[in-house]
């Protein structure tokens, strides 16, 4: 184990894939000569050479793709996507394309891809660069989705994006580049996906998080546990597939959730994820499932009130209260 | 094309051509017939008056190259190798078809053949044929990808960024569109500021040329020049097969926007009986051997509808199959 970055994490998993592996190709605006917007590929084009990682133009629908013809025709693309809002620039390569062409062509191809994407409110960057889509990718069969929380999750689950014959939609939060923790140096170190952590055990309500969400969770767990309130909270980790499992037998033993998504919360994945808590764990809620979602309203950008449409650490301390309040 | 026809190719390949061309015009006129009686729903697009297109491109590529094509792929399917019996039965929805059934008329696939599929969403083959020409380059394999597409879709933003990227990262990808004047119903003239459409890629630096779509022999030679071109130079290229559809865009367009006299023209340009008459002309064949290939793709396409028929439905299990590996 060492202490690194969440970047730091994601940047050693592409390099210990591309050693692994020359299949494996990096692309995307600004990822070689620059080293990446947020620095993630930092190494990567002195170490790998022009032909393995490169430069293109900022054309994102073109950008997916060419990843989806590159992974039809034998290579394992990993692209980056700036953020995640220019993913709807390429929401048909995603949605018509990627997620598609392996089931209408009755199951003759592979798409091994991956597309990296940063994102997330919280910098003050404004309504078009504060978004998280991550519902909308949900929505759609065909790809999986990963969304990890801690720099050792990202190095795992990245490795395992790689690897896979599917095509993965690599969600990173754009505030959880510089968070630090523990990860295996092990070069064959991987998190499988579909496979929720339970970061902190407890046993009067769930918080169920993703990404940043998770880690406000789990420091919500912390401050509730000086006031003698013991939270499960569980990680999902990938948003497909969908550890149901976890989260439904952690609500089973507390009786109580929290959802916590930073997505809108219309038809946002919060509200998915409640109802399959009520269809499962009905009997046993000793209080209705809580959603703490971002606010349904475009990103503004004054940080005043920027704050006020994204999930605080606050809001979600308080709700866990409120729940505590009206059980049943 | 002027000049003897048995100047420019073996006898064998003339006569390949005309029964390739008569098998896809077959294949498709049954489609209209099995589309009529029901067996065949959902969108269904024909080629019928594009053969020459299809024939001579193919036969001007190896069969190493990709091809690509939108979503009136039967005949780029069937002259690349794919059994028509796989592609009716997938017409038909049945199991046995190219894609179980799943893909239907729009999105047939043949890996084994190269043939990288149909794509119904319009310009959606760009990105992704210039991904797998990036990804022939970098695995040393020696392939051209052939990409084709319609007028229509050279209105899309993909067609842009992908002649684009192309060319930036000199890939080799030879662009042919199949300009048949009409998206859906719009005519080339009100849907394109520059309507002479080969000129449209010196914006990304990459040569282009047009040729007449309708004659299989000219369309095999530009083809075969372009793809040695692109071979050799690992560069895109751009052809602009002027060609017509007999029929409407689709099975339920009436096309009341060309007029009777227009059809007729191109109606007398049809490639497959001026092909047969040069043939005819130069003694290459007689009206008896025409008439034989003529009986033998009716067969193969009657076999093809039988086939079709009598295959079984997918299994319902098949829904849950071929989303993730």
């Amino acid at each position: 184990m060492s202490e690194m970055t969440y970047r730091d994490a994601i940047n050693l998993a592409l390099k210990e894939e591309m050693r692994r592996d020359q299949s494996v190709v990096i692309f995307g605006e600004d990822v070689a000569l620059y080293e990446g917007a947020f620095k993630v590929t930092r190494g990567l084009l002195s170490e790998f050479g022009e032909l393995r990682v490169r430069d293109c133009p900022i054309s994102e629908n073109t950008l997916v793709g060419v990843a989806v013809g590159a992974a039809m025709g034998g290579m394992r693309p990993v692209a980056e996507l700036m953020t995640v809002n220019f993913a709807l620039l390429a929401m048909d390569q995603i949605v018509n394309h990627m997620a598609k062409v392996r089931y209408m062509f009755g199951g003759q191809t592979v798409v091994p891809m991956v597309i990296r994407m940063p994102g997330g409110g919280g910098s003050q960057l404004g309504a078009q660069h504060s978004q998280s889509l991550e519902s909308y990718f949900m929505h759609c069969p065909g790809m999986l989705i990963a969304y990890p929380a801690t720099p050792a999750d990202a190095k795992g689950l990245l490795k395992s994006a790689i690897r896979t014959d599917n095509p993965v939609v690599f969600l990173e939060h754009e505030l959880l580049y510089n968070s630090k923790g523990e990860v295996p140096e092990d070069p064959e170190f991987l998190v499988p996906f579909g496979k929720a952590a339970i970061l902190n055990e407890g046993t009067a309500v769930t918080l169920v998080g993703y990404g940043r969400m998770s880690i406000l969770c789990l420091q919500a767990a912390h401050l509730l546990e000086k006031e003698g309130v013991s939270c499960e909270v569980v990680d999902l980790r990938t948003l497909y597939p969908l550890d149901t499992e976890t989260f439904l037998g952690s609500v089973l033993k507390t009786g109580r959730a929290v959802v916590v998504e930073e997505c809108w919360s219309a038809a946002g994945l919060g509200g998915d994820i409640a109802s399959r808590i009520y269809e499962r764990c009905f009997d046993t809620l000793l209080a209705p499932v809580r959603r703490i979602s971002g606010l349904d309203v475009p990103m503004p950008y004054s940080r005043k009130i920027e704050k006020l449409c994204i999930p605080q650490l606050e809001g979600i301390v308080q709700g866990v209260r409120d729940l505590l309040n009206e059980s049943y | 094309m002027a000049g003897m026809l048995k100047d420019l190719l073996p006898v064998e390949e003339l006569i390949r051509f005309y029964e390739e061309m008569v098998l896809c015009r077959e294949f498709e006129e049954s489609c209209a017939q099995q589309y009529a009686k029901g067996e065949i729903t959902g969108f269904l697009h024909l080629y019928s008056g594009q053969e020459a297109v299809a024939v001579g491109c193919t036969a001007g590529l190896r069969q190493n190259d990709y091809i690509l094509s939108a979503y009136r792929d039967h005949a780029q399917a069937i002259v690349r190798g794919v059994d028509p019996k796989r592609v009716m039965a997938e017409l038909f929805g049945r199991s046995t078809g190219i894609c179980k059934g799943k893909g239907g008329s729009m999105h047939l696939f043949a890996p084994e053949l190269n043939f990288m599929g149909g794509y119904a969403i319009v310009g959606g083959q760009f990105p992704i044929a210039t991904g797998l020409a990036w990804a022939s380059q970098l695995r040393e394999e020696d392939r051209v990808t052939a990409c084709f597409f319609g007028d229509g879709a050279m209105n899309q933003g993909t067609f842009h960024e992908s002649l684009n990227w192309a060319r930036l990262w000199e890939l080799p990808i030879l662009f042919i569109c199949e300009n048949n004047f009409y998206g859906i119903g719009t005519g080339v003239h009100r849907a394109s500021a520059q309507a002479a459409l080969h000129r449209r890629t010196c914006g990304y630096d990459i040569p282009s040329e047009k040729v007449d779509g309708m004659d299989v022999i000219a369309v095999y030679q530009s083809t075969k020049r372009a793809a040695e071109w692109v071979r050799e130079r690992q560069r895109p290229y751009f052809i602009e097969a002027v060609t017509y559809r007999f029929r409407g865009h689709s099975m339920a367009d009436p096309a009341k926007y060309r007029s009777a006299a227009e059809h007729e023209i191109w109606k007398s340009r049809d490639p497959i009986p001026n092909l047969s008459r040069r043939l005819l002309e130069e003694g290459i064949v007689s009206q008896a051997q025409l008439d034989e290939i003529f009986e033998r793709c009716t067969a193969q396409v009657e076999e093809a509808v039988k086939f079709a028929a009598e295959s079984p439905w997918p299994e319902d299990s098949e829904i849950w199959e071929d989303i993730y590996v």
